[in-house]
């Protein structure tokens, strides 16, 4: 089977401007068993036909979130799309950086900020009193609901492709003080949802100031491109509905959100 | 990072430095389970037996007592730092069984236990405040007066060589899969610690020991855990049949690793096979089971070879998966080489001997993660500061720069490697034979010598791939010359070194552990007692 591949490139120690600039797209056709992958196809490429390719990659299972990027437009995991089913009748395929973070080289980000983010909503599990003796008893439906969001592989597409990001990013504003963005706030939601985590409270609070669960605009793109089912924006609805029953109404979503109720309730009118 | 957590609890200076971010390191990979012996009935004893006897006799058996003794504290703190394992209805952790073990004692995630136990364990080390050095790649031991002093790396982002100090270096690089092609382990696994390690003058332990998984996927040699038959799939050949039942009627699809995967291959060789393959079958578990425990594999079968396991069985083989050998340590993960330390996949304790069972490599980075992480910290309380000779950096930077000012022609780091992955399937896979060792050996000689002339073709210094796995294919030739030198020298079967010319195990001659020292001419090989407690060796049947 012949892949065709149209690669952004960026060389940020080229001579040549378009390089440097990140205006650059490289065109490859090779031959690739049927079941490669974008990313089987990538390697082969680095290794066959151009050595200064570069992505990051590991597992090829999905699983390590190593290899998100662009594909025809679209965050993707490229270990976990096939070539023959984005283009079955050997179409061009588009591939490009992850985007809403700076390119330091072809295929690789910089994401730095990404990582900030989740550090910042401090995650790891806060329990209120010292562990007991054995495991902390949970019960099964607990753990089911919390699989969701573990299944979270920190790969970078919700973040890449978040449109809340995209506009404030745009308006020239410092990385680390943008919205926390989806990866960060499901991350969030999975210690909140944990029984066993007893800073709640806190963390509703935190969430619920600027930049937090109350700035996503519910474009669900988040939903659409994340590779695990982590379903982000619904994570961050459910935050929303746990910082209002939590009494953190002193913000112009959470206000927003009880006024739109209270119309409804008593006019039946939007 | 397990290591780093402990040395960080001990209060000294401490930092994790990896060629990739921690997050994308190997064990999120690990799908099925870890074992701890928490259920009433079970014994850390039953545990280390079925331990040691799935070694086929080779494990050390006062590091497995050490393994199975300390599993259920570390497992409870791991579910204490956030693990959400799976739980029974009574909110107890759930356990499943799996291969070569006595009792359901394997923890699990779903089949993302890997990933979990990763997530939560780096969320500790955030939590600790103990900074990590991403995606650097260490291309020497720094070596002084007979002592570890510290690493000589490279920082991906500039292509920057630097020395870093360190009173004490604890290894846990991961195994050497990428020696072969195909094989279940993730394009990093490259050997490089117990290469490192191997040219500082440490020795390489049992490095003839290769797991061969016997549920991985046919083109892509992606792994299918092995709690699909935990939780109860079965494995047929082409007449339908399930084969296990002529070579382990008690334990069927759950003998150990090495026991299944000659079974699959007899099967192959023997015409009984499905193109190359035999089938895993799940669909009498149930569409509900499967979702809530055998999710990801449900994906990867779909996504990677076109199959809805819950309508069909899918097409699997043996394929290369873990490694048994590494770095010799003891059991508080001391090399024999001062300031050094070792643990998980790229450390041989010996824990697992010829054979790990499904669900004790997990266990093993933990706990030889800690203990190493505890024994590194006090050893660097009790050394003085030093600095590392810049004459090292000099010298790495020259032979970058020797590498980088040769250009890339017909032979290349990818041909070279794929051929090194090619001979080691064909003539160091389940089954072994003298005289096909002896040829792998001699093509790995020829490869080492052209490795010495190839040329890169990115010339730049920011996030060189091309020269990063010039590097990796230095690590992974050193691996694979000791692995096919020391299985050519083993004149016997035992575990998962099964030999066509000497079938039997031959206890008198070779319950002894490997040795490969580094020379100029390649492995030098010694040998070494295995340490018997309880368990004399007997005979294996399953």
């Amino acid at each position: 089977m012949e892949a065709r591949l149209r690669v952004r490139r960026f060389d940020p120690e080229s001579g040549d401007a378009d390089a440097r600039s990140g205006a650059r797209y490289q065109s490859y056709a090779l031959e690739v068993p049927g079941y490669a992958t974008v990313l089987d196809t990538l390697l082969q490429i680095r290794d066959d036909l151009d050595g200064s390719l570069a992505l990051r990659c590991s597992c090829r299972s999905a699983i390590c979130g190593s290899c998100a990027m662009r594909i025809n437009g679209q965050a993707r995991l490229a270990c976990k799309t096939k070539v023959s089913a984005l283009a079955p009748n050997g179409e061009e395929i588009t591939v490009e950086p992850m985007g809403n973070m700076p390119v330091i080289k072809d295929l690789v980000t910089d994401m730095a900020s990404f990582w900030n983010k989740v550090k910042a909503i401090e995650p790891w599990l806060q329990t209120a009193g010292p562990p007991p003796q054995r495991e902390y008893l949970v019960s099964p439906e607990a753990t089911h609901d919390l699989t969701q969001v573990m299944g979270c592989i920190m790969c970078g597409a919700c973040v890449s492709d978040c449109a809340t990001l995209e506009t404030e990013l745009g308006l020239g504003k410092d990385p680390d003080a943008t919205f926390l963005a989806p990866a960060a706030l499901a991350k969030a939601y999975r210690f909140v949802a944990d029984p066993r985590d007893g800073a709640d409270n806190e963390r509703l609070l935190a969430l619920s100031r600027a930049e937090g669960i109350w700035d996503c605009t519910r474009c669900n793109i988040c939903v659409e491109v994340c590779p695990k089912g982590v379903a982000p924006m619904d994570q961050i609805l459910a935050l929303r509905r746990k910082a209002i029953e939590a009494g953190y109404e002193e913000n112009l979503g959470a206000r927003h959100t009880l006024e739109f109720e209270k119309t409804v309730r008593e006019s039946a009118w939007l | 990072m397990r290591a780093a957590l402990e040395a960080s609890r001990k209060s000294v200076n401490v930092a994790v430095l990896s060629k990739v971010h921690p997050l994308r390191s190997h064990s999120a990979a690990a799908q099925g389970g870890i074992n701890a012996a928490l259920g009433d009935e079970d014994t850390w004893e039953a545990h280390a037996f079925d331990t040691v006897k799935g070694s086929d006799y080779l494990a050390d058996q006062d590091a497995a007592e050490v393994l199975c003794k300390e599993a259920p504290a570390d497992i409870i703190e791991l579910e204490n730092m956030g693990t959400v394992f799976s739980r029974r209805e009574d909110g107890r952790l759930q356990q499943r069984p799996f291969g070569g073990a006595g009792f359901p004692r394997t923890c699990y995630v779903g089949d993302i236990t890997g990933q979990a136990i990763l997530h939560v364990v780096w969320e500790q080390l955030i939590k600790a405040g103990v900074p990590t050095y991403e995606e650097w790649l260490v291309t020497s031991l720094a070596v002084e007066d007979g002592a570890c002093r510290g690493v000589i790396a490279m920082e991906m982002r500039s292509g920057q060589v630097q020395a870093i100090a360190a009173k004490a270096v604890v290894l846990a690089t991961g195994g050497l899969g990428r020696v072969y092609q195909p094989t279940t382990n993730s394009l990093i696994s490259t050997g490089d610690g117990m290469s490192l390690a191997y040219r500082a003058g440490a020795p390489l332990m049992d490095m003839e020991f290769v797991q061969f998984h016997p549920t991985t996927l046919k083109d892509s040699g992606v792994l299918l855990t092995e709690g699909a038959r935990g939780e109860g799939a079965y494995l047929l050949n082409s007449l339908g049949e399930r084969f296990m039942a002529r070579y382990a009627p008690q334990k069927m699809e759950l003998a150990p690793r090495d026991v299944v995967s000659r079974a699959e291959q007899t099967e192959i060789d023997e015409g009984r096979g499905v193109d190359g393959c035999v089938l895993l079958d799940l669909r009498h578990l149930g569409e509900e089971r499967i979702r809530e425990r055998l999710w990801q594999i449900s994906d990867l079968a779909q996504d990677l070879a076109g199959t809805d396991i819950r309508k069909e069985p899918v097409a699997v083989r043996p394929g290369m998966h873990y490694h048994m050998g590494g770095v010799k340590t003891d059991i508080d993960g001391t090399t024999p080489l001062p300031g050094l330390f070792a643990a998980g996949e790229c450390a041989c304790v010996s824990v697992h001997g010829a054979n790990r069972l499904g669900g004790n490599s997990l266990l093993e980075t933990v706990v030889f993660g800690r203990r190493a992480g505890a024994a590194a910290a006090d050893c660097a309380s009790a050394a003085a500061d030093h600095n590392v000779s810049q004459a090292a950096v000099v010298d790495q930077e020259k032979a970058l720069k020797a590498v980088l000012e040769r250009s890339r022609r017909e032979d290349t780091t990818a041909s070279i490697r794929r051929e090194m992955g090619t001979t080691m399937t064909a003539k160091l896979g389940v089954f072994r034979t003298e005289k096909e060792m002896a040829e792998a050996v001699e093509k790995i000689r020829e490869l080492r010598e052209r490795y010495r002339s190839l040329g890169v073709q990115d010339k730049g210094r920011v996030f060189n791939f091309d020269l990063a796995n010039y590097l990796e294919l230095g690590y992974l030739l050193d691996c694979a010359e000791c692995v096919a030198t020391g299985a050519l020298a083993r004149r016997e079967s035992r575990g998962a070194h099964s030999r066509r010319d000497f079938p039997e195990r031959d206890d008198e001659s070779w319950l002894r552990h490997s040795l490969c020292y580094h020379t100029a001419d390649g492995p030098r090989l010694e040998y070494s007692p295995v340490t018997l407690t309880r368990w004399q060796p007997e005979r294996r049947a399953y």
